[in-house]
């Protein structure tokens, strides 16, 4: 039985998925019910002098019928009293004292962080979180990601907070910058413990096109917001990639973005996450979702050999390199499994519109297809072809032209039917090489296709 | 010029079988279209709507402009929606049906977007600028509205001829009303006459009021579109029995009218569509609804044939069975027996090769028959014009719906024989460009 017990810099849990500073982690009795449905840590939502909200906070994105893909808001930190936040802090450590529970946290002044911090770890907190990386609202008042974007302020105020606190310290780190490396040696510099990313990302998620006003709409007025979601994803696990390879960035990282299920969760502790924090998902499906979660990254440990999640971080950054390192002489085409092909053709206009024109509809069709139009490819290229017939006996297989397939891997994206494209290594007789290795020592380079 | 219906109609026992898709579940259908290149669905269109473009608007909220892609291919596109045979056209050759999943509900999505179009009064079309030419076209249903719109899109004026009081044909006299009943063809009717130029004229009978001479001589160019004639007859004894009625006639009298509902077993003689539309009919007049199960009346199909090789499609059939329908199959009518009116038909079995079986003779109790086994064909009325072919009662056309002799166009069920709405739309639209180009002086002068 694989062991999802955890250690982020310092921080134990019984699992690594924790509850992000958000919505879902703005009271006691939110991440008592968290807790019970299986949840391992929480991070406290951002706790500073509290707020005053708007009203309307959130705005999501929808893609093709799938509602909030991707996801904004403009709440601030907290609007409760800091006494009510302590005390629940205090009860829910009582009754959950193996669960993490970190508390964020946003202020000013030197004094201020010295008080807020001594007032968190009194209350029980596990850890703590520098809030530098909210990017509305908070950085107009100096805080949030106006921190997070000046590694000289990030990394003083982070080193008060190592001064003051007894407990390990976290610093999230915002994606609104052009390089993340700064920010996060900044941080490291400071004395974290460890960092956890991304913060959300400046965004407009919308426009009402009737009112012309930008989502979501205040009144008359909108502003930008934090985006997040699974659309974030890939910027998400970008940014944590670049720190884990990065040789002088060495404290642990607990990673967010975009993280809907155990899949994503396996993603991110491969690209050198230690624990995961999810706050969208929880948003739109409540906090049962992490059932699914643990048991996919129990059966995933148990299916590929890793007893710890400490034997699993970080395994897909070796193999994560600068373009110039690939091998130009790796070469795929595209094939398609007749028996699963439903004839949609979507890979057809996929490859003729947006790739190489080398997928064709085959001979039967365009035999029966009347005149020729605008943009048919000719018969010519493919009239000696037949396919063989698909699922359901139609003829609609289409035609792979391999000479001309340049291996990109949009047709496979855009086929409704699992494994029914698969790409194919062609053994073209090249011995591996980069385009470094090609610069510098000559290595011979395979003959460019679609190139033409 | 569009003759009122009486409110208290037959027909208005039947609620829509397939019923209409809230926007709520277009939008989610809409979403599951994949989208398909050169999609098999549009293939499978007679009128080659582009159904993925139509549905790809509705999923976007752009309904106005879903409904102009399908009008655009099909101006009938309001009914179409309603009877087409979906299941053996563009739902059938959905590609989903390939990988086990539900295909796309492509009928209720034109509908959708159609009676969008309709509650809107959203109108697409104008007519082109006058050419001075002007068509006559002979019978008021798809096939002459189809062309007769698109030829007032060129600029040439229009002429309907019409036996009937009603217009719209098939559509308004003969559709099984739970897919669309009479006022609903009447209200597309309007729609498409909106365009403006297209007289009607209803009540004329060719060769009565106006001889085929008048009207080679009065227009540029005559569309023969008088679809099929009157319901066959047996030539058996007893045929002239009250309660022995042709089931087109039928059909015409109870969606326009009010017909006797006070059969106790109906039999439907025939095994074809309009077979089984009469029998789902006669349920729901003789057994309304509440009381389709246990009604006191009975509906027999009476079929020569197997059910497994009946010439209706499977998929009515088994909506008939669903609503109570009884068959005897392999049974041969020999007579029509009663006293003064049907009460019995007299019938003999027949083997798998339809023949008689000796000594099987039965009777079963009827008292009141619909004999569905096809319609008179009408191409004889051309009888007499020089170059145009008459094969089997049909009128025959090239591809584009031209008959040989110069001027005369044809095309739905007197050129095919008896098919589709669908089919008559697009034949219709067809003989319109082709008969455009001849105006325009292109070719066949």
């Amino acid at each position: 039985m694989p062991d999802l017990s955890t250690n982020c810099a310092g921080i134990r849990s019984p699992n690594p998925f924790w509850l992000a500073s958000a919505p879902p982690t703005n009271s006691g009795p939110q991440i008592e019910r968290a807790f019970d449905a299986g949840w391992g840590g929480a991070v406290w939502k951002t706790l500073g002098s509290p707020i005053q909200n708007v009203s309307s906070r959130f705005g999501g994105l929808d893609v093709r019928g799938v509602q909030a893909a991707g996801f904004n808001n403009i709440e601030l930190i907290t609007d409760r009293p800091l006494a009510s936040n302590f005390r629940e802090i205090y009860e829910c450590k009582k009754k959950y004292p193996k669960h993490a529970v970190i508390v964020s946290l946003m202020v000013e002044t030197r004094e201020e962080w010295k008080d807020i911090i001594k007032r968190s770890i009194d209350a029980g907190a596990d850890g703590l979180e520098l809030n530098f990386g909210c990017p509305h609202g908070m950085c107009e008042r100096g805080m949030g990601s106006a921190v997070g974007q000046e590694p000289r302020v990030n990394q003083e105020i982070t080193s008060w907070a190592v001064e003051y606190s007894t407990v390990p310290v976290l610093v999230k780190l915002t994606p609104n910058v052009a390089d993340i490396l700064p920010h996060g040696r900044a941080a490291q510099r400071g004395g974290a413990h460890g960092v956890s990313l991304i913060n959300t990302i400046k965004s407009i998620i919308g426009v009402d096109i009737d009112k012309m006003v930008p989502y979501p709409r205040v009144g008359g007025m909108s502003t930008n917001g934090g985006y997040c979601g699974a659309a974030v994803k890939p910027i998400a696990m970008h940014m944590v990639a670049a720190l884990a390879r990065d040789e002088e960035f060495k404290i642990p990282i607990s990673g967010i973005g975009g993280i809907s299920n155990w899949r994503d969760a396996v993603e991110f502790i491969l690209l050198g996450s230690t624990s995961v924090q999810v706050c969208t998902e929880v948003m739109l499906r409540g906090f049962r979702v992490v059932e699914d979660m643990i048991e996919g990254l129990e059966d995933y440990m148990r299916t590929h050999g890793f007893e710890t999640i400490d034997s699993m971080v970080g395994k897909a950054v070796p193999n994560y390199s600068e373009w110039g390192d690939l091998d130009l002489n790796y070469e795929t085409v595209a094939k398609i499994d007749p028996e699963k092909c439903i004839g949609c053709h979507m890979c057809v206009t996929a490859c003729q519109d947006g790739a190489h024109q080398c997928i064709h509809p085959p001979a039967s069709v365009v035999a029966t297809a009347g005149p020729p139009k605008p943009g048919q490819p000719p018969l010519s290229i493919f009239s000696k072809t037949q396919t063989p017939p698909g699922a359901g006996g139609h003829l609609r297989v289409p035609v792979i032209d391999e000479s001309e397939c340049v291996g990109c891997n949009l047709c496979k994206i855009v086929c409704p039917v699992p494994d029914c494209i698969s790409m194919v290594q062609v053994e073209n007789g090249f011995a591996p090489s980069t385009w470094n290795e090609h610069v510098s020592e000559g290595k011979a380079l395979r003959p460019k296709k679609g190139s033409h | 010029m569009t003759q009122r219906l009486p409110e208290d109609r037959s027909e208005s026992v039947f609620a829509d079988y397939k019923g209409e898709l809230t926007r709520d579940q277009a939008v989610v259908e809409a979403n599951r279209c994949l989208y398909c290149t050169d999609a098999p669905c549009v293939r499978a269109c007679p009128t080659s709507i582009e159904i993925p473009q139509f549905i790809r608007k509705i999923a976007t909220g752009n309904v106005r402009g879903s409904a102009k892609t399908i009008f655009e291919s099909n101006v009938l596109g309001m009914s179409c929606a309603r009877v087409c045979p979906v299941e053996v056209l563009c739902v059938g050759d959905c590609v989903y049906n390939h990988q086990g999943q539900p295909p796309i509900q492509i009928g209720k999505l034109q509908r959708y977007a159609t009676d969008r179009a309709f509650e809107e009064g959203w109108k697409f079309f104008e007519a082109g600028a006058d050419t001075g030419k002007s068509v006559g076209l002979v019978g008021a249903g798809p096939a002459s509205l189809a062309a007769a719109h698109e030829l007032r899109r060129a600029g040439h004026r229009c002429t309907i001829y019409e036996k009937r009081a009603h217009i719209g044909g098939l559509n308004t006299t003969g559709v099984a009303p739970y897919k669309m009943r009479a006022d609903r063809s009447l209200d597309e009717v309007e729609w498409i006459l909106s365009i403006g130029g297209i007289d009607v004229q209803t009540g004329v009978t060719i060769g009565e009021g106006l001889s085929l001479a008048d009207l080679e001589a009065k227009h540029d160019a005559v569309f023969f579109g008088a679809g099929l004639g009157a319901d066959s007859r047996m030539g058996l004894p007893g045929e002239d029995l009250p309660g022995v009625i042709g089931a087109v006639d039928w059909i015409e009298r109870m969606k326009l009218g009010k017909v006797p509902s006070d059969a106790r077993h109906a039999v439907v003689v025939g095994g074809g569509n309009t077979a089984i539309d009469a029998v789902r009919e006669a349920l729901g007049v003789l057994s309304p609804q509440g009381s389709a199960s246990g009604g006191a009346s009975s509906v027999t199909m009476l079929y020569r044939g197997t059910e497994a090789k009946m010439s209706g499609y499977q998929h009515e059939w088994k909506a008939a069975k669903l609503e109570h329908a009884k068959a005897e199959w392999q049974a041969l009518p020999l007579a029509f027996e009663g006293d003064g009116k049907v009460e019995r038909i007299r019938c003999q079995r027949l083997d798998a090769d339809k023949k008689p079986i000796p000594g099987s003779d039965f009777t079963i109790p009827a008292d009141l028959v619909l004999v569905a086994i096809g319609q008179s064909k009408l191409g004889d009325m051309l009888k007499g014009l020089d170059g145009i072919r008459i094969e089997g009662g049909r009128v025959a056309t090239d591809a584009s719906g031209f008959t040989g002799r110069a001027k005369w166009f044809a095309g739905g069920d007197c050129r095919n024989g008896g098919k589709e709405v669908v089919n008559a739309a697009a034949e219709g639209k067809a003989a319109a460009l082709a008969i455009d180009l001849f105006l325009r002086g292109g070719s066949r002068a």
